[in-house]
């Protein structure tokens, strides 16, 4: 038995056990701590089985044919590819397993934790599977699946009807998703029996030029709409928020990383690259992702919603950085090209990390404060020093300050960017330039978003009852953060060490194999792709803790004594009360103003007066709304004619059981006439 | 070895000399509005008042008031020790480039966003959410700016930017500099907070961007904060002193080039300090939001730029 | 560009100080050397106005004028106490003003120093007696010098402060303009 095998099994058992186990647990205390065994005992296996891959260069082949031959049988081969993704699905699981394990005690009397706890553990199944996969039948019974059981998990809350509207938004996009999916895969293989990756290959290189281009487009639609790219993406925020946080952060950390692995594997192994139109596709709605995901991020105050956003916009990154490696590739500039597609995994394991710590942080300020909405928080940092620390990390990585690991993605990316200057034909090349001022301004604006997220949720005076008796979250809740911010960190600094070692991933794919050397020697600088520019991360945190470590030490050499504590500045006001602070609709006012065309905000002002005189006025409500019109643009024409359609259709359905029985007979002569005329 | 001695003596310079810049921009504007002013040298006497007061701390503030004085006084200094100033040296130019010295500035602005919001004072958050949003508005001109210049160097190094500025002089008068130019000196004025962006000298608190966020902050806190934002000054005149007019650094360390370096630096921060107080003096202050129209502009002006470098080349 | 033709033309406007009326200002506390030291080449002044008519207000404004131009002394006006040195103080100590100012003189750091501008806050003025009235500005907060007047002229109450520093009347080597401004406004 090798190591993989053993890895494999343990990952298998692990989620299996922790899922059916918990359904005959007999309190919700029981099934709760088996979901989490199960989960991290999984994940463990998981990150074994990748670590293994990745390290070794050799792949894991597990073939199962004789189970459900007729579909194609089960056949798991992970590669380097699959390795990667798949460690990132067990790097998150396990600090969410962890997580879960104490968010879900305000659960314990009520029930239903087992089958929470069973779908929980079927989400992480299935997507390690995913990751896995070698034949069609494998990856869409294990895509169906995950998609499946994290319908289940969105609906954990199904008391609201937000929830409810969320979930239905949710299983439509993943269903379109499906349906794009199948005849995708269809197309690509050679022939009825030979469904495994390998035979896809052959089989898309015997495919037309339009045929490639059918396959890439409906590869885009179903992995484009996992992964959230606009205009895919109108389901992320309504169910990432609705979700128990810990499935927020699986699902944004993990689940669209796989509409990524996805594209990747169709269009880059299966395909083996294609015409520059493919590449600019992607720079198109990349930079449109990005770019709109931050300013919708902007203007929401629902905490774990802007999270949402931000993964759109993230997500939009990395197609960026896809794109990048798509055009350098038909353009036969393989070296780069890989430094393309280096950046974008480099920012998927990445943002991994950080949105999973931040919505865990997020879920440990939901559950203290009992609400979403940031105008009702404020103070935490004082009561949640740890969580506010940890989320603080988190945000910074996010606004890619140096020398978290965000900045170090970005970076990669921009430099990515910047290698198509070499491409030939001055026309394409010019499209560099926007995507890499888009870039600029979403990370511009994805600071700012954090600055208000962080400073309006954590800072200053408590704006609820429920914000000023928060307590810190439990520990389990906290350690799982604590890992994820190690990741951030360590990813960051390790930058110069990490990224040399990530073109091994692409070694299985054929085309740009070749190109790729061994890993060298760590160093202390992280190069950008052609010589183009170079940075360590290492050498700036430590000039930066130099510098202040010198004017701290200034500072303590000239004031001995401690700052004297006094009220905030007010202009002489007698007392302050949280009622004075900003709030996140004002803090992000200006940029409403200025996005004010994109956006089309409604105001809407109601003054109550007193009976006798309408000059003494007792309320004024001000309400404004930013409603994303192009979601109304896009989708309403598309679901007002599904509606249409399927009333003119309910025709059919007169009631009587005369006309049933007149269809089922029409229906069988048809079918009788059909046979005899094939024959 | 030598030279990082000669970085470390370079950025110590850099440090010492900022306040001395801030000071001369004062005394050109207190003479062309026909008064005496202070001595240039007067904002070391104000740092060194600074660093004899008390600190006093609002009782809502966390530690992210504390730090931020900090984290800003610290990115400023190595992002000074990035931008080549009287020279280039090889050690700054691997250890960061243009992105790093661009991402750095905004790490020191988020935390003293941060810190405006921590008070709990209206008047911190509203500096907060201006200063957020120029900031927004102008880190992707800055980026975008310079990425024009580094397409025609091959290289994101702003060593190597100042450099191939050098030995291609012809170059420099071309349309996507021109173009750059103009975005980045609009971009220094949003960011280092002078007219016509924001008044680095008034007393109203709604027509302040940058002084809101500093308003509680007393002794050694707000020295650091002031000299930060000196610092900051200081690169971004050395950005467009030295990227769009290189002539005169010292590529080498002989003393000979390094005086000559230093000569040329001196000269050309002056002629930069004279155009921002003119400039300063003849604009008046925009309103807040017309302010976002202007940075559209600069965006404009450097995606312009670029594109330019792209297709002439 | 007429702008700069009349800049030129214009020169500089500053005179030398000279006090109208010496009398008029008066140390109230002995003032620390090591704080005089400290404060005495760069000084951040926060204005108060504790209910005044605005008549010494107006003659405040005009320190910060090319005539009177207060920052070559070092000193500078900034809207926030946590950032000040001095408080000039103005106006009798209205009942609703009290608490402000109060407040304004704990938010500011020490060393600090206080200075009432005007009759009103010396001894409440006109206003002397009044129900919306508190006491003079030494009944809230402690005062450091005294400059008299109803309104005060600019240069007394630039006197004032300057002597409070010991940089007005009476030699010290290196002082600032005050010995070195020439005779004639210079073209």
């Amino acid at each position: 038995m090798t190591p993989s095998t053993l890895a494999f099994g343990i990952m298998i058992a692990g989620y299996a056990a922790g899922g059916v186990l918990g359904l005959a647990a007999p309190t919700g205390r029981a099934a709760r701590s088996i979901t989490a065994a199960g989960g991290i005992a999984g994940s463990l296996g998981g990150l074994a089985l990748a670590l293994t891959v990745l390290v070794t260069g050799a792949p894991f082949d597990l073939a199962l044919p004789g189970w459900l031959a007729a579909a194609g049988g089960i056949l798991v081969r992970l590669d380097a590819l699959g390795a990667f993704f798949l460690a990132v699905v067990a790097l998150v699981g396990l600090p969410a397993s962890l997580y879960g394990w104490a968010y879900t005690a305000s659960h314990d009397g009520r029930g239903g934790l087992g089958f929470f706890g069973l779908m929980f553990n079927l989400f992480l199944l299935s997507m390690s599977i995913v990751a896995s996969a070698g034949n069609v039948f494998t990856f869409v019974a294990a895509w169906e699946a995950m998609s499946v059981a994290s319908y289940f998990l969105v609906m954990t809350d199904a008391d609201h009807e937000e929830t409810r509207r969320a979930g239905l938004w949710y299983i439509a996009m993943t269903h379109f998703g499906l349906v794009m999916l199948l005849p995708m895969f269809f197309a690509m293989a050679p022939g009825p029996d030979q469904t495994s990756f390998a035979d896809l290959r052959t089989g898309a290189a015997a495919l037309s030029a339009g045929g490639r281009n059918a396959v890439f487009l409906l590869a885009l639609a179903a992995f484009g709409s996992k992964a959230g790219v606009v205009p895919l993406h109108v389901w992320l925020p309504r169910a990432h928020p609705a979700a128990p946080s810990h499935v927020s952060a699986l699902m944004s950390g993990v689940m669209i990383k796989l509409g990524i692995y996805g594209l990747l594997r169709v269009a880059l192994d299966l395909l083996g690259g294609g015409p520059v139109w493919w590449g600019g596709l992607l720079l198109a709605l990349g930079s449109l992702s990005a770019l709109l995901g931050v300013l919708y991020a902007l203007m929401e105050h629902d905490l774990k919603r802007l999270l949402a956003y931000h993964s759109v916009e993230n997500v939009g990154i990395i197609f960026i950085g896809l794109g990048a490696g798509f055009t350098l590739l038909s353009y036969g500039l393989r070296a780069l090209a890989v430094f393309g597609f280096v950046a974008a995994l480099y920012h998927t394991l990445n943002h991994a990390c950080f949105k999973g710590l931040l919505f865990l942080g997020a879920g440990n300020v939901v559950h203290q404060t009992h609400t979403r909405n940031m105008e009702q928080m404020g103070g935490l940092i004082k009561r949640m020093p740890q969580t506010a620390l940890l989320f603080l990390v988190g945000a910074a990585a996010i606004a890619a300050l140096p020398p978290l690991n965000g900045f170090a993605s970005e970076w990669m990316i921009f430099q990515a960017l910047l290698a198509g200057a070499s491409i030939p034909r001055p026309e394409v090349a010019v499209g560099v330039p926007v995507a890499v001022g888009m870039l600029a301004l979403a990370s511009g604006l994805a600071a700012a978003c954090f600055v208000k997220a962080f400073g309006i949720s954590f800072l200053a005076l408590p704006r609820s009852e429920d914000a000023a008796r928060a307590q810190e979250a439990p520990w389990p809740m906290r350690a799982s953060m604590w890992m994820l911010a190690g990741a951030c960190v360590a990813l960051g600094l390790g930058a110069s060490v990490v990224v040399p070692a990530l073109p091994q991933i692409l070694r299985g794919i054929d085309d740009l194999g070749a190109d790729i050397g061994g890993a060298p020697p760590p160093g202390l600088l992280v190069h950008g792709a052609a010589g183009i520019g170079q940075m360590s991360p290492l050498l700036i945190a430590g000039a930066l803790a130099a510098a202040m470590l010198i004017a701290v030490f200034v500072v303590r050499l000239v004031r001995r004594e401690s700052p004297r504590a006094a009220d905030t500045w007010g202009c002489g006001r007698i007392q302050q009360t949280a009622r004075m602070e900003y709030t996140a609709s004002a803090f992000a006012e200006p940029l409403r103003r200025v996005f004010a065309a994109l956006y089309r905000p409604t105001a809407d002002i109601t003054v109550t007066a007193h009976p006798e005189s309408r000059f003494f006025v007792r309320s004024v409500t001000y309400q404004s709304e930013v409603e994303p019109w192009f979601e109304k643009a896009l989708y309403d024409p598309v679901l007002r004619a599904v509606r249409s359609t399927s009333r003119s259709i309910r025709r059919l359905q007169a009631g009587s059981v005369h006309l049933y029985l007149l269809y089922v007979t029409m229906a069988l002569l048809v079918a009788l006439l059909s046979v005899w005329w094939v024959r | 070895m030598i030279e990082f001695i000669a970085l470390l003596v370079q950025t110590s310079v850099a440090v010492a000399l900022a306040p001395g810049v801030v000071g001369f921009i004062r005394w050109l504007k207190a003479r062309l509005q026909g008064r005496r002013g202070a001595a240039p040298w007067q904002p070391y006497f104000e740092l060194r008042k600074l660093f004899g007061k008390e600190v006093v701390v609002s009782r809502t503030a966390s530690w992210i008031f504390h730090a931020a004085p900090f984290i800003v006084f610290g990115t400023s200094v190595v992002v000074a020790s990035l931008v080549p100033m009287a020279v280039v040296t090889v050690v700054a130019d691997r250890s960061g480039d243009l992105f790093v010295a661009v991402y750095l500035l905004l790490f020191g602005t988020f935390f003293l966003a941060l810190a405006g919001l921590d008070t709990g004072s209206p008047f911190g958050g509203m500096g907060a959410s201006r200063e957020m949003t120029v900031v927004a508005l102008t880190e992707p001109t800055v980026a975008l700016a310079i990425v024009a210049l580094a397409l025609g160097a091959g290289s994101t190094n702003l060593g190597d930017i100042v450099i191939r500025g050098v030995l291609e002089p012809a170059r420099v008068p071309g349309p996507s500099y021109l173009l750059a130019f103009a975005a980045l000196f609009i971009v220094t004025l949003a960011e280092t907070g002078r007219l016509p962006v924001d008044n680095p000298s008034t007393h109203l608190e709604l027509t302040m961007i940058h002084e809101a966020m500093v308003l509680e902050y007393s002794g050694p806190y707000l020295a650091l904060v002031e000299w930060g934002h000196a610092v900051k000054l200081l690169v971004f005149f050395s950005l467009l002193a030295n990227l769009f007019v290189p002539w005169g650094i010292a590529l080498s360390l002989t003393p000979l080039a390094l005086l000559g370096g230093l000569a040329a630096f001196v000269v050309k921060l002056a002629v930069l300090s004279v155009a921002v107080a003119v400039i300063e003096t003849r604009v008046a202050k925009l309103r807040l939001f017309r302010v976002p129209e202007l940075l559209s502009a600069s965006f404009i002006l450097a995606l312009l730029a670029v594109m330019t470098s792209f297709l002439v080349r | 560009m007429a702008l700069f033709g009349k800049i030129w033309r214009t020169g500089l406007a500053t005179e030398i100080l000279r006090t109208v009326d010496p009398a008029a200002v008066e140390i109230g506390r002995e003032i620390d050397r090591q704080v005089k030291t400290l404060l005495g080449r760069a000084l951040a002044i926060r204005e108060v106005d504790a209910g005044s008519c605005n008549g010494c207000e107006i003659e405040i404004s005009g320190l910060a004028s090319p005539v009177y131009d207060m920052e070559r002394f070092g000193l500078h006006f900034v809207a926030s106490p946590r950032h000040a040195d001095l408080l000039l103080v103005t106006g009798p100590v209205t009942r609703n003003m009290e608490i402000p100012l109060r407040k304004t003189y704990e938010a500011t750091p020490d060393p600090k120093l206080v200075v009432a501008v005007g009759d009103c806050a010396k001894n409440c003025g006109v206003f002397a007696g009044s129900y919306a009235v508190v006491g003079p500005v030494e009944a809230v907060v402690p005062v450091d010098v005294f400059v008299a007047g109803c309104p005060p002229e600019p240069a007394d109450i630039l006197a004032g402060i300057l002597r409070a520093l010991d940089r007005f009347g009476g030699p010290r080597p290196g002082t600032a303009a005050t010995r070195q401004v020439p005779a004639q406004v210079v073209r």
